[in-house]
């Protein structure tokens, strides 16, 4: 029987098999960020260890840091020690690190893939449950608890045992304005937060070959909103071309050499799949949240959701709760629910390819006058530097868009970018509980197309109609 | 990590489904830089009507309506929860939280991932029992002021008022750490030859995957 592209990375880090099945599994990379990683330095110092491989880790710090006037430093007492705590540990272990002043400095799953330190066949993981799109490159990603960085970092590897695999096949031509996001929030409106728990997803089909490295990420980081261990996408030659002449892939006969070993990083075509879901994408219109969990998710033509239509009394009460935090009344159109806040941002959307959709829905136009905030954060700071070589940085700003440094922001609100408690957010992130940007807030997962659409109507609309 | 054996005590319901990491413990007391202090953090937005910060000196107001408030609940060392309990954010503070604030086992239906193995390493025990069976529980929870169980993990399984009411299944080697107390560090550490055998062979096949080793040729 074939093999299935889980297998193959699987099988090719297992270091030591126990007769229960749990592995001794070898981690290639490592990727470490300011708020996960103190207590596993202070761990390895308080038992005299030191790091297994320090040049298979990359630092950077992205959750805490200010997106605007970053020459100030940090203002925040606790982020500042945090961030400055990662820069020493770093420093004493000697962990790569790009500090918060540098071009490369940004999100941690947009800087991987950009410095080709995610490489294809790679065991990838990172103190973040985002670690996930690095499945994109035909890498096996997925995020771990602070216990799991201190190991890895003390022994290269991790106890992990096998889960299933499961493919969801997207097939059909992606209509005109729907994207990898609304891809992603289509698959788990259908299988549920919980539909890919106990497995790795592998995204296939016509529809994701046709996705650049951009879209393919965006489609992984969602990958654990449907509860999965991690995402996988198959090798072609997108992945190739995307990782030529990337600083930290391999160059000159290696990287012919590696090439080589990444053609190999596909599902055998008689690989069995314990779980499979079809859905066919060429009728998708784009995709809102209207609750609290990304599940809750409906296409923008579409209505808020009656209560008294859910059978299920468990699932009943969770969408009375999340209509009442979202303030939102059954059977309300989606294009009818006015926003306040428009975040364009993310480890999900903040590359090059998402700042280019949303530029093109708001060139020559104005956010709508009652929108508080209107935010642009790129996703490192290569990426705002390649946007402001396009002039996307003029586009957003003439529209009233502020356009900021590179970090987490708003998608987590752990810096000083946040909803204050009823304001209302189209937002280009992952995670629409409550909560998550910011006490009281509440929160719209949209693409970025629909993100910027929304900011000059100042509500969601349909954009396949409005441009 | 502290041992687990058998546990008897109180049971808490919390009667939501998808109980997030951000939920169990919200982002702004993440910026700490050691394991200890979340536990009266635990739940903060649902426990507290204030807004809660970091190192705040001021005495906060609890919520009376939020269930582990009510004084039937106090002491409670077993979490009855609803379906894909700890989803959301990797942090490993959730179970730090958790057991400070005194919890021992969670009993669900459905946990998600890194948060039952971030559990489980932490000597934080997930018990997944059927969702009919963690109905029936609710029931008899609310019914019953001082309802306790015993989870007997040697067993595998959990007992009321002298009745088996439930087995689970667990990793047999996390079963072991938990019996035992071992820390994971430790123990991989004992297989260093195997790693090292491992890179040299992986050198072999994939060599682009040891950059270090390129610039010392
Ligand atoms: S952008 Fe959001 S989801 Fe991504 S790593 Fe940062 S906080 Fe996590």
């Amino acid at each position: 029987m074939g093999k299935t592209l889980y297998d193959k990375l699987w099988e090719s880090h297992v270091v030591r098999e126990l007769p229960d099945g749990t592995c001794l599994l070898y981690i290639d990379r490592q990727l470490v960020h300011e708020v996960t990683s103190p207590q596993a330095f202070a761990g390895l110092r308080a038992h005299n260890r030191g790091l297994w491989r320090a040049a298979a880790n990359l630092a950077v710090a992205d959750h805490n840091v200010p997106t605007t006037e970053r020459a100030r430093g940090i203002i925040d007492p606790t982020s500042r020690l945090q961030v400055e705590t990662l820069e020493r540990n770093c420093q004493d272990f000697s962990v790569p690190l790009f500090a918060m002043d540098d071009a490369r400095q940004g999100i941690v799953h947009v800087v991987g893939p950009e410095q080709g330190a995610t490489l294809p066949g790679m065991t990838i993981v990172c103190g973040d449950s985002h670690t996930s799109t690095h499945g994109a490159f035909g890498a096996l990603a997925h995020g771990i608890g602070t216990s799991e960085v201190e190991q890895v970092m003390a022994t290269q590897c991790l106890l992990q045992k096998k889960v299933g695999a499961m493919r969801v096949r997207l097939e059909g031509t992606i209509p005109n304005h729907v994207t990898a996001k609304d891809l992603a929030l289509a698959v788990i409106g259908r299988i549920g937060t919980a539909g890919g728990t106990g497995h790795a997803i592998e995204f296939a089909g016509s529809a994701v070959s046709s996705l650049t490295m951009e879209g393919r990420m965006t489609l992984c980081n969602m990958a654990i909103e449907a509860g999965a261990r991690a995402g996988l996408v198959a090798v072609d030659d997108t992945t190739i071309e995307y990782l030529a002449d990337r600083p930290f892939a391999p160059a000159g006969k290696l990287w012919d050499q590696a090439v080589q070993a990444w053609r190999t990083l596909h599902s055998d075509p008689d690989a069995r799949f314990s779980k499979e879901v079809l859905i066919d994408v060429s009728s998708l219109a784009p995709q809102v949240t209207y609750g609290t969990s990304p599940e809750m998710v409906i296409s923008v033509e579409g209505h808020v959701p009656d209560p008294c239509q859910e059978i299920d009394p468990a699932r009943r009460e969770a969408l009375v709760a999340a209509l009442r935090y979202m303030d939102l009344a059954p059977g309300t159109a989606m294009t009818d629910i006015a926003i306040d806040v428009v975040f364009i941002g993310s480890c999900t959307n903040a590359r090059l390819e998402d700042l280019r959709a949303a530029a093109g829905m708001v060139r020559g136009k104005k956010v709508a006058a009652h929108i508080h905030r209107a935010l642009v954060v790129p996703g490192s700071g290569l990426v705002k530097r390649a946007a402001e070589a396009e002039g996307l940085d003029r586009v957003f700003r003439e529209a009233g868009f502020e356009w900021r440094d590179a970090g987490c922001s708003m998608c987590l609100a752990m810096n000083a970018d946040r909803l204050e408690p009823g304001e209302r957010c189209a937002s280009t992130s992952n995670r629409n509980f409550e909560g998550r940007q910011g006490q009281g807030g509440r929160t719209h997962l949209v693409s970025p197309a629909m993100a910027a659409a929304a900011a000059v109507a100042g509500h969601f609309v349909d954009i396949r109609q409005w441009i | 990590m502290q041992r687990f054996e058998t546990l008897t005590g109180l049971v808490a319901p919390l009667d939501r489904l998808n109980v997030d990491t951000d939920a169990i413990i919200p982002k702004q007391y993440l910026k700490a830089i050691s394991r200890a202090g979340f536990g009266v953090n635990l739940f903060d937005n649902w426990r507290y009507l204030d807004q809660g910060e970091p190192g705040q000196k001021r005495a906060r107001v609890p919520n009376p309506d939020f269930v582990l408030n009510q004084p039937r609940y106090q002491g409670a060392s077993i979490l009855l929860a609803r379906a894909n309990f700890g989803c959301g954010s990797s942090r490993e503070h959730a179970p730090w939280a958790l057991l400070e604030y005194g919890f021992r086992a969670i009993i669900a239906p459905s946990f998600a991932d890194i948060f039952y193995h971030n559990s489980l390493k932490n000597g934080l025990l997930p018990v997944v029992l059927p969702a009919p069976e963690v109905d029936r529980l609710f029931r008899v929870v609310e019914k019953t002021i001082g309802y306790s169980v015993t989870i007997d993990l040697r067993h595998q399984r959990v007992v009321a008022e002298g009745q088996e009411i439930g087995t689970f299944d667990i990793n047999p080697f996390r079963k072991d750490c938990l019996l035992g107390g071992l820390d994971d560090i430790g123990w991989t550490l004992q297989y260093q030859a195997d790693i090292k055998a491992y890179e040299e062979r992986r050198r072999q096949e994939a060599p682009w995957l040891f950059p270090e080793a390129r610039t010392k040729q």
